[in-house]
């Protein structure tokens, strides 16, 4: 009984509970794995225990289990979804390609890893995140000079990538010595789209083609182009991460020594594990994750926020970002932070100070322009969650009695002005009393 | 014992004569009220048009917060993202005017709202209009004159076009100041008194603030004054008339913060300063011509004049240099239309869009001041006989604004006054000659005057018409009248006296001639009522907010424009930005309470151009030129489905001018087949894909299912399309205004590769297409 009242209570946070990325209560999150076969639970489970072991409750199911969905009444069950089934070209229960895009533009995250034989399914949700797999079902990335020496001298289709990203933010601040062991397809970004960045790419030897056959045309990704691990930061930040190849995120590659062909060094382990947790923690936000928050401007000397600047006031901006930590918010340090004072074009640009506790501030002067201004920052860095704040504030000219009474330059015209006056008055005088 | 009863008879004929035309000027001023009340009666209480919306706006921001912050008042609803310095750009006259009705009327425990203020300030002031244009045409010539005048003008079409109830627009309090200005200026020309220069200079005043027609006044007496001078005219009235109007009235008027130094820097004001020169130069003259001897005098004026010419000539050259250093030569755009009417036309498209700043057409005239222009040829005439300086300067307004009206339609508004003034001089001259040949012929027709004088009231006109003359004289006679002017009075002096009856006498038309004559004039008085009465009614009193048609299954009220300022100011934020053409700017701060990019006061081309170019661009760029400017919400007006000829589509073209005129990619002929303007399949693709054609016609085939446009007569040309970054949010009832949203930036950006033709992606992708489908369309 005792139960009730608290479940209860619990109800009208349940929306709270089931959105995205909440600063609120991100402590357990809850994230959907969609499997071809649920042997893949063990034999990826040092990827999922890693997981778990960071607070995310995971919940496995069959790819084509009837009963699966992504949200109830409205409300999503998941906070993200992993995709390791790159077989399955229909889901069960309510999902289907336009659930999951829903799921991302409203803000979830999503990782996926695709195979060799992915199904038209899974290619058609990294289409619609942008990212384009090689359109032959049967090809593989395939590259003679920088495979993985193994003990058979196979395809070469097992390759030992180190083509990084070099981005702290996404893959943690610790070297990553060793190359990542990647075995599937490879894909392509448009250099247009600016929201997808290539993590791990091939070298500039690989292709993409079907290892069994030969090769008859010219495969149409070659080089560094492929790109074997993207990321994709929606513009409401939702992170998806797509991956080429579902054994990548084994156990049995995790734990393999690699040696990379031409090279004399043999690593003891690959790096997979830890290139993958740290991709993980950035896109389940525990990483590189900003907010702005208590955005003030005020008159320099003044503590309250004017509903209108005049012109050439002098005034303090300040605004606070933090950062998550994973467990808390951290202040974010940077010197890179910049204001404008925007109004179709920046008056003024400024970079912001810090105080290293998360506070960002600086004086100006507003321009001798008047208009409705914009204070605005516009913060876009590589991995980190883009903060485009705007605070609209009208800037008004002088008001009549706010310019100086008396110029000194235009003391001669008062003269001028006041003897003409004088004289006036006494030729009045003169002309009519002195006859 | 008979000149004691005559005397009597005078003292009674006069006081009498007063107390009807008080009478007749009461009721002059209920009669100019009330017909202009058509619009409130036929459809409500409203504020109409666009301007008059800002107007109303600005007063209630001066009822609320008081004149100081009236005056500093920097508006940031408007004009998105520069706004507006509304004190230093608006002409004050009119809110200020009404913002002390309000204020007088609540401070007596009058509660009324200041909206019923700003609809009735028009009506009030037409009233005050026509007494001020009694006034004047006394002065000119008389009261019987003065009171048919003033008649003339209460319910002359043309000024009840721009006064009706509820048009709360500058011209409103205007005309009546400029008609009291020049009041004021001839009062002082005939009385040469100080004192009505000083109220000359304050009316003046009143009028700049009011109206930025007052160029008008500061150049047609200045013009007068040459008038004078060259036909040998000068007197010291007439200095006394023009000098203290300049100096104090160029004071005054730079007071005015929307002029400010303008009124010494523009070219429009520096005829009267020129004129100023010449009028001390010729005081001067006059001076010296008074002390010395004849033969000294010869030799002075070649002195004076050689000097003169020399100093004259080098203001000249001054002047030309400053007008010349200013790259419009320092004239506004809008007075250079005056000059040359094609000026507008061919260089600023801003200003020929506007349908008042078109020459008027012929039939307008008949229109605006029907049976008044056969009458005015009949008043110059009259104005002629005999030729005084009032009388001259009335010629001179006539002649002038008869010109301007030609220029501009708006012009036709103080074309109105003169009109009527002329008239009433021809009227009355006309009744004037007609009662006095049928009196003269009438048995006994001299004792019996002042029944005849009662009888009718034309007859009391005459009456009225002898008894100014001779107040006139009376006052005149004071002063001490300079030579020209002696002539004139003397003249005046005569004409009570047996002389002028024997004159009179001869000037007796035949009795039948003389009574056929007064019917037909009366006929005409009647066609002109009526006429009047019909404009007032029919043809002027529509708000343009609310529009209404007739048709065989009844009256059809067409409220979308509320409709739709009703549904923004629910639907969307405070500080959501609307873009629409410039003509809904105001009505949509006024009404909506939303910021607007660019509204009804065109101070800024580019901007307006800017808006012109995103609504004659593509989808795309047009998205991208309104995200830059913050917009939220499209507006446009739409009249295809119920015929609303005044919409969007039929302005598009202006857009595309005012735009291609700043930003060159856009070009006029992209939007015109062989030179013609058309929206049906003959159309060009520029045309059928610009973003006005897209919002105008998006979703019109579901209505009729043939997409037939009932302006432009036709079917459009791309009847199915969808809209990729904007989406419909609202359309009113008829379909007038429609409201688009902009679409935000696509979450994700979709990859390159096909969709695939498997089964499985096939299925869900033909569902999501028929679930997308049925949005939009229902």
């Amino acid at each position: 009984m005792p139960k009730l009242p608290l479940f209860l209570i619990l109800i009208p946070f349940l929306p709270f509970l089931c959105t995205s990325f909440s600063p609120e209560n991100p402590s357990s999150r809850r994230v959907l794995v969609l499997l071809d076969d649920l042997a893949l639970k063990s034999s990826h489970s040092v990827y999922f225990k890693s997981l778990q072991s960071r607070g995310f409750e995971l919940d496995f199911k069959l790819a084509d289990d009837p009963k699966i969905g992504l949200q109830r009444y409205g409300q999503y069950l998941y906070d993200g979804l992993i995709l390791f089934c790159p077989t399955t070209d229909r889901f069960g229960g309510s999902i289907d390609l336009a659930a999951i895009l829903d799921f991302v533009d409203s803000g979830h995250d999503l990782i996926i890893a695709a195979d060799n034989n992915a199904s038209d399914l899974i290619r058609e949700i990294a289409t619609e995140c942008g990212v384009d797999f090689d359109e032959d079902p049967a090809a593989m990335v395939i590259d003679h000079t920088s495979y993985a020496v193994s003990e058979t001298e196979g395809d070469h289709t097992l390759i030992a990538s180190d083509d990084f990203i070099k981005s702290n933010v996404l893959l943690g601040s610790e070297k990553i010595e060793a190359p990542v062991l990647f075995q599937g397809i490879g894909h392509s970004l448009s250099p247009a789209n600016s929201l997808v960045l290539k993590v791990l790419s091939a070298s500039p030897s690989a292709y993409s083609a079907n290892p069994k056959s030969k090769l008859s045309n010219p495969p149409s990704l070659t080089g560094s182009a492929i790109s074997l691990v993207s990321i994709l930061q929606a513009r409401n930040n939702a992170r998806i991460l797509i991956s080429g190849s579902l054994v990548m995120f084994s156990n049995r590659f995790f734990r393999s020594g690699v040696q990379k062909a031409g090279t004399l060094t043999k690593h003891e382990k690959s790096s997979n594990e830890q290139f993958l947790t740290e991709l993980s923690k950035w896109v389940f936000h525990e990483r590189g994750h900003l907010k702005a928050v208590n955005v003030q401007h005020h008159k320099d000397g003044e503590a309250d926020e004017p509903s209108m600047y005049r012109i050439n006031d002098d005034l303090v901006y300040s605004v606070e970002i933090y950062e998550w930590s994973g467990r808390s918010w951290e202040p974010y340090v940077a010197d890179d932070v910049q204001v404008q004072f925007y109004m179709m074009s920046p008056y003024v640009l400024k970079n912001l100070s810090t105080d290293k506790k998360g506070r960002y501030f600086t004086a100006f002067k507003v321009p001798d322009v008047y208009g409705v201004f914009q204070f605005k920052v516009e913060y876009q860095r590589l991995g980190y969650t883009s903060l485009s704040l705007s605070k609209q504030i009208p800037v008004r000219p002088y008001r009549h009695n706010e310019y100086e009474r008396f110029i000194p330059a235009a003391y001669p015209y008062y003269g001028a002005a006041f003897s003409m006056m004088a004289g006036f008055f006494i030729f009045t005088a003169v002309h009519l009393y002195n006859k | 014992m008979a000149a004691l009863e005559t005397s009597k008879e005078t003292i009674l004929r006069y006081a009498f004569g007063n107390v009807l035309s008080f009478f007749i000027l009461v009721l002059i001023g209920v009669l100019a009220f009330s017909i202009r009340l058509f619009s409130v009666i036929k459809y409500e209480s409203v504020i109409h048009e666009f301007d008059p919306y800002f107007n109303y706006r600005v007063t209630q921001y001066l009822t609320k917060n008081g004149i100081y912050d009236f005056w500093n008042w920097f508006d940031d609803r408007t004009w998105y993202p520069l706004g507006r310095v509304i004190g230093g750009t608006v002409y004050p006259g009119l809110t200020l005017t009404a913002g002390t009705i309000w204020w007088l009327l609540s401070s007596l425990n009058i509660p009324l709202s200041v909206e019923t203020v700003c609809v009735f300030t028009a009506p009030i002031f037409s009233a005050f209009a026509s007494w001020a244009t009694y006034l004047l045409t006394k002065e000119v010539k008389g009261a019987g004159a003065g009171l048919t005048a003033a008649a003339l003008l209460a319910m002359v079409p043309s000024y009840i076009s721009r006064s009706v109830a509820g048009s709360y627009d500058n011209e409103a309090v205007a005309i009546f100041a400029l008609i009291f200005t020049f009041y004021l200026y001839i009062k002082t020309l005939n009385t040469g008194s100080l004192f009505y220069a000083t109220l000359n200079a304050i009316s003046y005043f009143y009028m700049v603030c009011s109206w930025g027609g007052y160029t008008f006044i500061i150049n047609l007496i200045p013009m007068h004054v040459l008038l004078c001078i060259v036909t040998g005219r000068y007197s010291s009235r007439l200095y006394i008339a023009y000098a203290p109007l300049v100096v104090l009235g160029t004071l005054l008027a730079s007071l005015v913060p929307v002029v400010g130094f303008n009124a010494v820097m523009t070219s429009e004001h520096f005829a009267s300063f020129l004129v100023f020169i010449i009028i001390h130069v010729v005081a001067l003259v006059y001076y010296i011509k008074g002390i010395l001897s004849p033969k000294m005098f010869k030799v002075a004026v070649t002195f004076v004049v050689s000097i003169g010419l020399v100093v004259c000539g080098a203001a000249l050259a001054v002047l030309i240099a400053l007008v010349a250093s200013s790259p419009t030569k320092g004239w506004s755009g809008r007075s250079l239309s005056l000059l040359d009417p094609t000026y507008a036309s061919k260089y600023i498209p801003i200003i020929a869009s506007v349908s008042e700043h078109q020459p008027p057409t012929w039939p307008s005239y008949f229109m605006d001041i029907n049976v008044l222009a056969f009458l005015v040829p009949a008043g110059i005439i009259a104005c002629f006989l005999p030729l005084s300086d009032a009388s001259s300067f009335v010629i001179l307004y006539i002649v002038t604004s008869v010109y301007f009206s030609g220029v501009m339609v708006r012009l036709m508004l103080v074309l109105a006054p003169a009109a009527c003034i002329m008239s009433g001089i021809a009227l009355s001259a006309a009744f004037d000659v007609f009662t006095r040949s049928i009196k003269f012929q009438l048995p006994g027709a001299t004792e019996n005057f002042e029944r005849d004088a009662g009888e009718t009231s034309s007859n009391s006109v005459v009456a009225q018409n002898d008894v100014a003359k001779t107040e006139k004289n009376e006052d005149a006679v004071k002063e001490r009248p300079s030579k020209k002017n002696r002539k004139k009075e003397k003249e005046n002096v005569e004409k009570p006296s047996v002389k002028s009856q024997i004159k009179k006498k001869l000037l007796i038309l035949p009795l039948e001639a003389s009574i056929i004559a007064i019917f037909l004039l009366v006929l005409l008085g009647a066609f002109y009522v009526v006429h009047c009465v019909w404009a007032a009614a029919e043809a002027y009193s529509a708000p343009s907010i609310v529009l209404t048609s007739h048709s065989h299954d009844g009256l059809h009220v067409f409220d979308d424009f509320r409709e739709a300022y009703a549904w923004l100011s629910h639907n969307t934020e405070v500080d959501d930005k609307v873009a629409s053409w410039w003509d809904y700017g105001y009505q949509t701060t006024a009404m909506a309470n939303r910021t607007v990019i660019v509204d009804n006061n065109t101070w800024n081309n580019t901007h307006i151009a800017t808006v012109g170019t995103a609504m004659s661009s593509p989808e795309k760029a047009a998205w991208e030129i309104f995200n830059s400017l913050d917009v939220k919400y499209v507006l446009v007006v739409f009249g295809g489905l119920v015929g609303y000829p005044s919409d969007d589509i039929n302005k598009f073209l202006w857009m595309v001018r005012i735009g291609g005129g700043v930003f060159p990619h856009i070009k006029e002929p992209d939007y015109l087949r062989d030179g013609q303007y058309r929206i049906d399949s003959q159309a060009t693709p520029t045309m059928l894909n610009c973003l006005m054609y897209k919002l105008s016609y998006y979703r019109f085939v579901e209505t009729d299912g043939k997409a037939f446009d009932r302006v432009r007569r036709t079917e459009i040309g791309k009847k199915y399309f969808k809209l990729t970054h904007f989406e419909e949010v609202f359309t009113t009832h008829h379909w007038m205004v429609r409201i688009y949203k902009l679409k935000p930036l696509k979450n994700r950006i979709r990859g390159r590769a096909k969709k695939s033709k498997s089964k499985a992606s096939s299925t869900t992708s033909t569902k999501r297409i028929g679930m997308k489908k049925k949005n939009p369309w229902h």
